[in-house]
């Protein structure tokens, strides 16, 4: 079957890539700028069988995705800043008790309320330390339409294949933003389902220490197990003996450090003979991209990096980048978060790393780039 | 194999509740009240939230889910609506549903999800040590109410009831055979129910308020808590103090996996 071209909202096109990867429940609370996924999902979840919820709240809807993926539902939950500091607490228990979940976060100005209808990039802190606790994560940063659909169905590919909740860091201007894009035949994709035991139901074992990712039966198929948000042994059941809890972290860490070409991706642009590097995600991204070609005509030698994951963090990927230039710019819609992580990573040689950040609900247009690629230049 | 063999996983004892705990009694009324209905094992998926009541589903062989203090329900909700035909039993603490979970509590009362809802109320918060809880009688003690309790509490019925539920009752774990049939009740209605199961916490409550042994606490159960029958023939002097048990409410509403179901097919047909 032919692909098909719709002009759609990022919201929708991550709406549509969850029922794309086979959603089958939606629980969530309105909030602007992520509602939109609600609403599509409202109608058209019953068409395909599937349920949506409005629950009472976001910290109700997190544990209702839990509870409905652990009855064998590929589940979603949408939302924005203030919503998404409630769904942290149920985010740390999907964690510990690695439930499959997708969590979209459209981001919005903060802290609290903040700016209800601007962009942000300011949650990208909270997507990897939002919960108490030691924990991975992974988050993912669309920056166009089309890339919302096919990191949808990427967070949910990802859930499945490592137990883990997977977060969408969409940012208001992506969510918002109308583009034509392609919706490839179903066919065409690639679709994760998570492994379900083959062993007899007295053997199975929901955390065993000996393998990074366990297979998860659905409640009602047999394999009757006890799933607890405290630290458990590997029948899952309650544990306080250190060693053990140690090693479990430890697991619960490597399942996805140990898979970091299998999970991070990104995008590189002009970067061979860069002098100057943009390291720049989400929306942000587009306009670096301009800011970077308009220097290019001028005659200066940038670069563009884009994470799209960005949690895990792609170290390794980053420090090489950033070793290959004198300069670095990291332009924000904050002021100044993945900044840190760029620092963190690069060698302390003469590097100057400098942001462009802003935190007045406006995006960060090509021109505020150019100008300090300029000034660095 | 005796029925408690049936539900239990008995490898996980000892159980963590103190001597003279209600917990242990209820968890048999219980299993007493499933092997009546004949609901299989893998059948159920009890929930809890946080709190020494919330232990229970560890020892019990169901598919068990034990989430985060006063969320049980919403866990609840997502399962059942994934699995319409999956039987849920919640067990919840009166810290648990009525504080923290207050407004989970009311909102699925409200949609009447089909399940049963166990509050167990031993009037304090037990697991953290005996801090006043919203159903904490009025001058009573506790760790955070040196000088007594100045709150009005909530009927955990009552506010059962105004929520929408269609099955409210109260029972106690001194009146266990009576209790059995509550929970038996409750298991077999359709839509969102509600038993609130007395229990004795002498560990952090006797102990604070005059009751200091488990054989008190039960004794006053069995004075104090009237069948509702008899205590709605009670004059207003002799109420006083008295607590009535039994069923509140048993009425037929719409239950919402089956809305949903009905609307799902509306959302097809439209599609067609
Ligand atoms: C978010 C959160 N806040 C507080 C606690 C601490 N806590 C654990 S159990 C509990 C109260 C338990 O009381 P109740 O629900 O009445 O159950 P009981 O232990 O009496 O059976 C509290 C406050 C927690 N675990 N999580
Ligand atoms: S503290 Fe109270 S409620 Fe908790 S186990 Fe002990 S007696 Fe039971």
């Amino acid at each position: 079957m032919a692909k098909k071209k719709v002009f759609l909202q990022g919201n929708e096109a991550c709406a549509e890539g969850a029922l794309a990867a086979g959603v089958k429940f939606f629980a969530g609370y309105p909030i602007t700028p992520s509602s939109e996924i609600a609403e599509v999902l409202s109608r058209r979840l019953p068409m395909v069988g599937g349920k949506f919820i409005q629950m009472e709240d976001e910290i109700a809807s997190m544990g209702a995705v839990i509870g409905a993926s652990l009855a064998g539902a590929k589940s979603i939950t949408a939302t924005s800043g203030p919503g998404f500091s409630l769904k942290q607490e149920n985010l740390g228990f999907a964690c510990i008790t690695e439930v499959p979940v997708v969590v979209v976060n459209v981001m919005r100005g903060g802290p609290s309320t903040g700016l209800p209808t601007c962009t942000s990039q300011s949650d990208v802190m909270q997507a990897r330390w939002g919960t108490h606790g030691d924990h991975p994560i992974i988050a993912l940063v669309p920056w166009s339409v089309e890339e919302s659909f096919h990191l949808t169905v990427r967070a949910f590919n990802l859930s499945e294949k490592y137990r883990t909740p997977v977060i969408l860091l969409l940012d208001e201007v992506v969510g918002h933003m109308r583009e034509a894009i392609e919706i490839p035949d179903p066919s065409e994709l690639e679709i994760v389902n998570r492994k379900k035991p083959t062993c007899k139901p007295e053997e199975y074992l929901p955390y065993d220490l000996n393998n990074e990712v366990n297979p998860l039966p659905a409640f009602g198929e047999g394999y009757r197990f006890h799933v607890t948000g405290l630290n458990h042994d590997a029948t899952g059941f309650p544990t306080n003996d250190s060693k053990l809890v140690q090693k479990d972290e430890e697991r619960l860490m490597n399942k996805l450090l140990n898979h970091l070409d299998d999970i991070l991706t990104w995008e590189e642009y002009m970067t061979d003979d860069m002098e100057i590097l943009v390291y720049a995600y989400g929306s942000t991204a587009r306009s670096a991209i301009a800011a970077v070609k308009q220097a290019r005509e001028e005659g200066i030698k940038a670069g563009l990096f884009r994470p799209i994951t960005l949690w895990p963090f792609p170290d390794d990927k980053t420090r090489e980048m950033v070793s290959k230039v004198k300069k670095v710019i990291v332009p924000e819609v904050n002021l100044g978060m993945i900044i840190g992580e760029v620092k963190r990573v690069s060698p302390k040689e003469d590097i100057n790393i400098v942001g462009v950040n802003r935190a007045d609900g406006e995006t960060i247009v090509p021109q505020q780039i150019l100008d300090k690629i300029k000034e660095l230049s | 194999m005796s029925i408690y063999e049936k539900y239990m996983r008995i490898d996980k004892f000892p159980h963590i509740w103190c001597p003279g705990c209600g917990y242990g009694i209820a968890m048999k009324s219980v299993m007493r009240a499933i092997d009546r209905v004949g609901i299989k094992n893998d059948d159920i998926t009890m929930v809890s939230g946080i709190g020494c009541s919330s232990r229970t589903p560890g020892y019990l062989d169901f598919n068990t889910l034990h989430t985060t203090h006063g969320r049980a329900l919403p866990f609840a909700t997502g399962v059942k609506m994934a699995k319409p035909e999956m039987n849920i039993i919640v067990v919840t603490g009166d810290g648990d549903a009525t504080a923290i979970g207050g407004n989970h509590f009311i909102h699925a009362a409200r949609r009447n999800i089909d399940m049963t809802v166990l509050v167990y109320n031993n009037y304090i918060y037990g697991m953290t040590g005996g801090q006043y809880s919203p159903t904490t009688p009025q001058g009573k003690f506790a760790t955070t109410a040196p000088y007594g309790n100045i709150e009005p509490p909530f009927d955990v019925c009552n506010l059962a009831a105004a929520a929408g539920a269609s099955f409210v009752a109260r029972g106690t774990v001194y009146h266990a055979v009576p209790l059995d049939k509550l929970i038996e009740q409750a298991l077999r209605k359709k839509g969102f129910s509600v038993v609130e199961v007395l229990n004795p916490c002498p560990t952090s409550f006797g102990r604070r308020n005059k009751q200091p042994t488990p054989v008190i606490m039960m004794n006053w159960m069995k004075e104090n808590c009237i069948p509702k029958v008899k205590y709605d023939k009670m004059s207003d002097e002799e109420k006083v103090g008295k607590i009535p048990i039994g069923v509140f409410v048993d009425i037929e509403k719409p239950e919402y996996t089956e809305q949903y179901q009905l609307l799902i097919d509306r959302a097809q047909s439209l599609a067609k």
